[in-house]
């Protein structure tokens, strides 16, 4: 390696420590990553943690309350074990969320920047395109793509998914527009350097920061779309356990086992807590203008 | 001012453009035969063939999507099946029950949010500061159908206090109508509130200590009079935008809290329609909100330009 690449790479090195560290002196950061990385090893571990094949129905043992023996949790409607259901509900609830989440980002990014630095008619056709998506509420927009695709866990990414696509095309567009102007991208230009390689040595950087902040607050919302959509009996199907879909069979034993309904709901609400205090974290960092 | 609303409407022409032709084709991809759901299981093909033909289902694409752009013009929403009247009469037979508590929940959370994102900022730090900031963030991660199921199960079950399904009706006095309507406000209130505090608290701190407000205190201004009558004034425009975004986001809450609590509004029917497989209504529905939404939104914008002077669309330069 050149001495210069070694010197960039320092120089690089030094500038990922430093934001980490600055993440790791945040205590709000702190706070979320380490709930974060709870619910990631619950997920990742989840066949050597979960207690009992999260499927085994077993009707003589439903309903039974939390800390009946062999069963932290209890059980759900059909004796199933609700601990390990909830540990393998992790899974899939963090995998949707995340997917979704990068699926729409990915999409997003190519569009905002498309749109941000061409300008013109592709800006426009683009943008308003992505106007017109945001006129659909969210959930709304999630059920009408669930009704087309139908069910399954890949569908309901890819629903998560474009309905995210117009918020982060949205961010990373109004950065390319601004960021296109500026000196050094001209100066880039004069040297030669082609679109491409301006859009992504130049622009796609400036974009990024808030891009990353709006990242880590979108998979808090995508827990709760998949959750949502799940509690409306458009998400995951069942036996395939997931946090949205543990609830809705906990609404329906309200009365006789409200364990159910209360615990799932809580590994939703400290999931989607832990990114956003790890959100809010990451854009004190990254984006000290906004910092309140 | 007439000529930025002017323009402004002119602008909302190729939104509301794209958001009917995304309706029109979001609606004709969910899978189905609209026609043989219409004539139900027993049909004959031949039948069902008529009435496909009766709804115009077998002429080309583009010119299904002209009769309906011309439709939706008229103010024509199309038919729905399952209640087997106009998707408009429909919709707004319910918008006054989603509307009771979509406001209601709003106002509320004006009244709650902001004066608490207020003291926040005011007593920066102090412990009070400390336990709304907390319960904010817990607000703002809720997802508000547990909070319903177990308000629900606190308030209700356990507690009889308050009714939990239907809207109650004024024949049985106002109580009745405020017992209904309490748990899902609350729920839908949830939100909007925490994201007020928050908004609020961060726009007064940033204008707080700025020399303009120092120096109305500095000419012995008091207090009270900095803070509600000069700095509010002036942390007034992110949260005009915030309050329009949960306002027209209040949509999607009210779909989940709706099914609920068994609020007969758009929420309920949206939900129904989607069960029922009920094109036209999933499209009129979905295409009124989006509309609602648009329409919210270029309001908020002007009140944004009435109360924030810095920003203006005649290219007036900043005056702060």
């Amino acid at each position: 390696m050149s001495i210069e690449g070694q010197a960039e790479m320092l120089q690089r090195e030094r500038r990922a420590n430093n934001t980490w560290r600055k993440l790791m002196r945040n205590k709000t950061a702190v706070i979320g990553l380490v709930i974060i990385v709870f619910m990631l090893i619950l997920a990742i571990f989840a066949p050597l943690i979960a207690t009992q094949d999260p499927n085994i129905l077993s009707i003589s043992q439903a309903f039974k309350g939390p800390g009946t023996a062999g069963h932290i949790f209890g059980t759900d409607e059909f004796g199933r074990d609700l601990f390990s259901r909830i540990v393998y509900g992790a899974r899939i609830s963090i995998f949707v969320a995340v997917g979704g989440t990068l699926t729409g980002s990915v999409i997003g990014l190519l569009l905002g920047l498309a749109a941000g630095y061409q300008g013109g008619i592709v800006d426009s056709v683009i943008m308003r395109i992505m106007d017109g998506m945001f006129a659909f509420p969210f959930i709304l927009l999630s059920i009408i793509l669930m009704t087309i695709l139908g069910s399954g866990v890949f569908n309901v990414i890819l629903a998560i998914g474009i309905s995210n696509v117009p918020s982060f095309a949205r961010i990373v567009r109004g950065q390319a527009h601004v960021v296109k102007n500026e000196e050094y991208c001209t100066a880039a230009r004069v040297l030669g350097a082609g679109g491409v390689r301006i859009l992504f040595r130049h622009i796609l950087p400036n974009a990024i920061s808030p891009t990353i902040v709006y990242f880590t607050l979108n998979v808090a919302g995508s827990i709760i779309s998949e959750a949502a959509l799940s509690f409306l009996g458009l998400g995951i199907m069942p036996p395939t356990a997931s946090w949205g879909n543990i609830l809705q069979g906990g609404r329906g034993a309200l009365n006789t086992a409200p364990h159910i309904a209360a615990i799932s709901g809580i590994f939703i609400l400290i999931t989607v807590l832990g990114f956003n205090l790890f959100g809010d974290g990451v854009r004190d960092v990254l984006d000290p203008k906004m910092k309140k | 001012m007439l000529k930025t609303i002017l323009k402004r409407l002119v602008q909302l022409v190729p939104i509301l453009f794209v958001v009917i032709t995304l309706t029109f084709v979001l609606t004709r991809l969910i899978p189905g035969n609209p026609a043989a759901i219409l004539m139900g299981p027993q049909a004959s093909p031949d039948e069902i063939a008529r009435m496909r033909e009766e709804l115009g289902l077998n002429k080309p694409m583009l010119e299904q999507f002209f009769d309906y752009l011309i439709g939706v013009l008229r103010g024509d929403f199309g038919r729905s099946v399952s209640y087997n009247r106009p998707v408009l009469n429909l919709i707004l037979d319910r918008l006054p029950a989603t509307l009771q508590i979509t406001l209601s929940s709003m106002v509320l959370a004006v009244l709650i949010g902001v004066p608490i994102g207020i003291f926040s900022a005011v007593k920066q730090y102090s412990a009070l500061d400390y336990i709304f900031m907390v319960l904010a963030l817990v607000g703002v991660s809720m997802p508000i159908f547990w909070l319903g199921l177990m308000l629900v199960l606190v308030f209700s079950v356990k507690l009889g206090w308050f009714a939990v399904l239907g809207m109650g009706s004024l024949q049985n006095g106002f109580w009745d109508v405020i017992q209904h309507m309490v748990l899902p406000v609350v729920c839908l209130t949830t939100i909007p509130t925490a994201t007020f505090a928050r908004i609020t608290r961060s726009s007064m701190l940033e204008v707080v200590n700025k020399e303009s407000v120092k120096a109305l205190r500095a000419r012995g201004i008091r207090e009270a009079a900095v803070i509600w009558r000069h700095a509010l004034k002036n942390a007034l425009p992110p949260l005009v935008t915030v309050v329009g975004m949960q306002l027209a986001g209040a949509f999607s809450g009210a779909i989940l809290t709706e099914t609920i609590f068994s609020w007969p509004g758009m929420g309920m029917l949206i939900y129904s329609a989607v069960f029922n497989r009920d094109y036209a209504l999933i499209q009129g529905a979905v295409l009124f909100i989006a509309i609602v939404f648009v329409f919210v939104n270029l309001i908020v914008d002007l009140i944004y330009l009435m109360i924030n002077p810095r920003v203006s669309y005649e290219g007036g330069e900043e005056i702060a």
